[in-house]
Formats: structure tokens, sequence, C-alpha cells
């Protein structure tokens, strides 16, 4: 979707204002959001990374910018538990349970942590699929606008770029978000000269590297 | 809710983000849904603090700087880091979440890497832990991608305009971690002093290693 999110190349943001001896959470509630949403992901069903990242795009514009990241996961987690069923919105609301039916175990145990966050959970799948592409070959990104989930940003749309290599099969997030299956295909990393991208005035010596599905990319 | 979601921005204080006296509402709300789901018996409060204490204590930048200065003294080690990045991360037993399908970009006097997600905030936990506000701040994603020598300058990097700058969005699930150059002047120093060189933002590619004496931030 062509949402706020997709950010690259915007302008009016302002400087970069990194932070000297930056803590990693800056106060509690953040790092009890951060746990609380990695313990329900990994503990519950029905989820995904690219149905996570889509339920943040879908935050109303605004409320978007406004927010803080972990503002963003907060409100993102008030949606999903309601959606995977875990609670209802109106115990959301009142803040307190609905029924006596309390779970006897919860979905993650504190000896289960380390297990959890060592988890590698890759996207790559061993499956035989054609690749249409070969590095050196040039591609154009698809100037495609779908109104759900994509990886493909905007400034790249419609650009002309290099396969530099091919990274293997991925899960297709466009359809995983979506829960629509994962359509496993080849990901190939995509060079564009930075001119291709924002035009003249950019430095011959500047590239970006986007990955790129299958489904992103035409022939020239 | 203001205090909490301006960016700290304050040069000069030790301490930049500002305490507040009262619960902001974020605070508030986020402590009710954490009560709701422990009353459900969804979860666990001690499953949440281990889950916090790894990213606080264990999970972080310095995995990231061991693997760098592993590679500076050891070319075996290089070789099989950037031929097959995670698994050579992994045997320094760096792996997990965010870090599953590693690729690592090597600078050289005449290649600079820089790496963002301008769709998200995609970073690579296991060698760097928790991305910094900045990385996953409007600005840095919107920036990078179109003005990355502008954004470097920011940073105190002034690169020459014959260097090729190479910037990487993570638009999929491949994680990327920079390994910089290894400072002039550091031929002497072991492995673990090398390491302690190593910052967070230089293997994000928005800053170089300074070698010890210059001050840099280590």
């Amino acid at each position: 979707m062509n949402g706020v999110h997709d950010m690259g190349g915007m302008h009016g943001m302002g400087a970069v204002a990194p932070e000297k001896d930056e803590p990693v959470f800056h106060e509690e509630w953040e790092a009890r959001v951060y746990a609380l949403t990695r313990v329900v992901r990994a503990g519950a069903g029905r989820w995904n990374i690219d149905a996570g990242r889509y339920e943040i795009e879908r935050l109303p514009p605004a409320e978007y910018l406004r927010m803080s990241y972990y503002e963003r996961w907060a409100a993102r987690l008030r949606i999903q538990i309601v959606k995977m069923g875990l609670v209802t919105q109106a115990e959301i609301d009142n803040g307190s349970p609905a029924g006596r039916s309390a779970r006897s175990t919860p979905l993650l145990t504190a000896a289960m942590v380390p297990a959890m966050v060592a988890r590698r959970i890759s996207t790559k799948r061993d499956v035989r699929v054609r690749a249409t592409f070969k590095p050196g070959q040039r591609v154009r990104a698809r100037n495609i606008h779908p109104t759900g989930h994509t990886r493909l940003p905007r400034y790249a749309r419609g650009r002309l770029g290099t396969i530099i290599a091919d990274r293997g099969v991925f899960v297709f997030p466009d359809t995983n978000a979506e829960f629509l299956g994962e359509k496993p295909q080849h990901l190939y990393s995509v060079r564009f000269t930075a001119r291709e991208l924002w035009g003249d005035r950019a430095s011959r010596r500047d590239f970006v590297y986007l990955d790129m599905w299958d489904d992103y990319l035409e022939r020239v | 809710m203001g205090n909490a979601k301006k960016g700290p921005v304050a040069q000069d204080h030790d301490h930049d983000h500002q305490h507040q006296a009262v619960p902001s509402d974020v605070a508030l709300r986020v402590k009710a849904l954490e009560s709701l789901l422990v009353e459900k018996g969804l979860v666990d409060r001690a499953a949440l603090d281990a889950v916090v204490d790894s990213y606080e204590k264990k999970i972080g930048p310095r995995n990231g700087a061991r693997v760098v200065a592993r590679a500076w003294v050891d070319p075996a080690y290089k070789k099989r880091l950037l031929a097959d990045p995670t698994a050579a991360i992994a045997e320094l037993g760096y792996s997990g979440g965010q870090g599953e399908d590693m690729v690592v970009l090597e600078n050289s006097p005449k290649i600079h890497n820089l790496v963002v997600c301008t769709l998200c905030s995609c970073y690579p936990w296991p060698v760097l832990g928790l991305p910094p506000v900045w990385y996953k701040s409007a600005p840095y994603r919107s920036r990078a991608v179109i003005d990355p020598r502008g954004v470097l300058r920011e940073f105190g990097l002034d690169l020459p305009e014959d260097v090729e700058v190479r910037v990487w969005d993570s638009t999929a699930e491949i994680r990327y971690l920079v390994l910089p150059e290894r400072p002039a002047g550091t031929e002497h120093l072991r492995e673990e002093s090398l390491a302690a060189l190593v910052t967070r933002d230089s293997m994000i590619g928005v800053t170089k290693v300074s070698p010890p004496q210059a001050g840099g931030r280590a």
C-alpha cells in the first residue's frame, strides 16, 4: 500500500538526531510492549512477520507519524491480540477478563525465553522454484501500486536496475501478510544507480541496493 | 504524551530523556494491557522480564564488534564471514531472530556501505541488538536513500566524492552487517582491544571506526 511508512526519498522529516549512550529502552513501558509482543507472537498461532508489519502500516497515517516507535507496537499489540482471539475488545476496554476461564499455563514461560530468543525463523524455503533472472541481468521494478502489503518501495517502482545476486527462495510478503500463502520465489539483490532513482543531481558514485522478489521485477 | 514521542535530541546532557513525575497515558495503557494478559493466564511476568533482560544485557552491538575484530585479525575467518556470513557469525555464538539470513558488507577506502530500512525498522538483532531511535526515525528512513552523503556528514563523516556509496535498503529478511575498515595504527592491538574500538554506528555504516587516540566513541 502507498502508505506513510514507505518513507524512502521523502523530504521535510528533519535532521537525524543520534543520542549519545542511548539506552535499549527509554521507558519501562517500551520494554514491556516489546516483551509482550515477542511473547504473544511466540506463543500464539496465526502470526507471521509480514502480517505484523502490515498491521502497523494500516494505522491511520496521521497517527503513524505522531506515534513513537513503541507506541506503534502497543497499538499493533492491542489489535493483534483481538484478531488472534486471545482477548476481546471489551476486555481491553474494561481492563479485566470477562470470564473465569484463565489459562493454567502461559503462552511462554521464563524458561522458554532463551530458546525463543535464539530461534531462527528463516523465511528462506528449500523448494525448487525457477529463477526468472540471473545475476548481471538488467531488470525493471514493476510499476505496481497494490493496496495490500508490499515490500517494493515507491521510489524504486518503474526504475531500471541490475541483478547482483540471487539470495535464494524466500516467502513472498505480499501474500503472506494476509495469510494467502507463502508463494515462495527467488529473492534478488538489485542495484540501482542513484541517478536512475533520483535524477541528475545525484552523485554518479552513489548506488542503492534493494532486495526484490521475482514478482517485483520484469524483463527489460 | 508529548515527552515519550519526542526523540531525544539533547547533545550536552548525560541523560537525554525526560523523566516523568506522572506515568504517561501510554504507560498506563500498557500496564493495563499487561495486567489483563497476566490475569487471563496468557502471559507470565517472569517471561517478560527474561525477554527484556536478554536485549538489555546480552544481545547488543558488543556481539557484532567481536565479529568485526575477529575478521580483522583472522583472514580465514574473514573469508568465511564474507562467503557464509550467517554460519561464520554463529561460530562466535550469535544467531537467532532477525539474524537468520545475514549478509556482510565490507567497507574499503573506495567503497562505503550504509544500511537502512526505509519501510520499517529491519536490523540484525543477534549482532547489533535492538536498533537506536534514530535508525527507526523518519529522518533517517527518508533521507538515507536520497541523500546518503548528507546523512553521513551529520554523523561527522565527510566522504570524498570519489568514494562509492552503497546504500542497502533492507526490504526483505536479509539482514546486513557492515564490516568497517580497520583503523590505521592498530596493528599492535589484540582482538579484544580492537573489539572495544568497534562502534554500533560503524557497523550500520554511518561512521568509520576511529583509531584509539582519536577519542572516537568506542
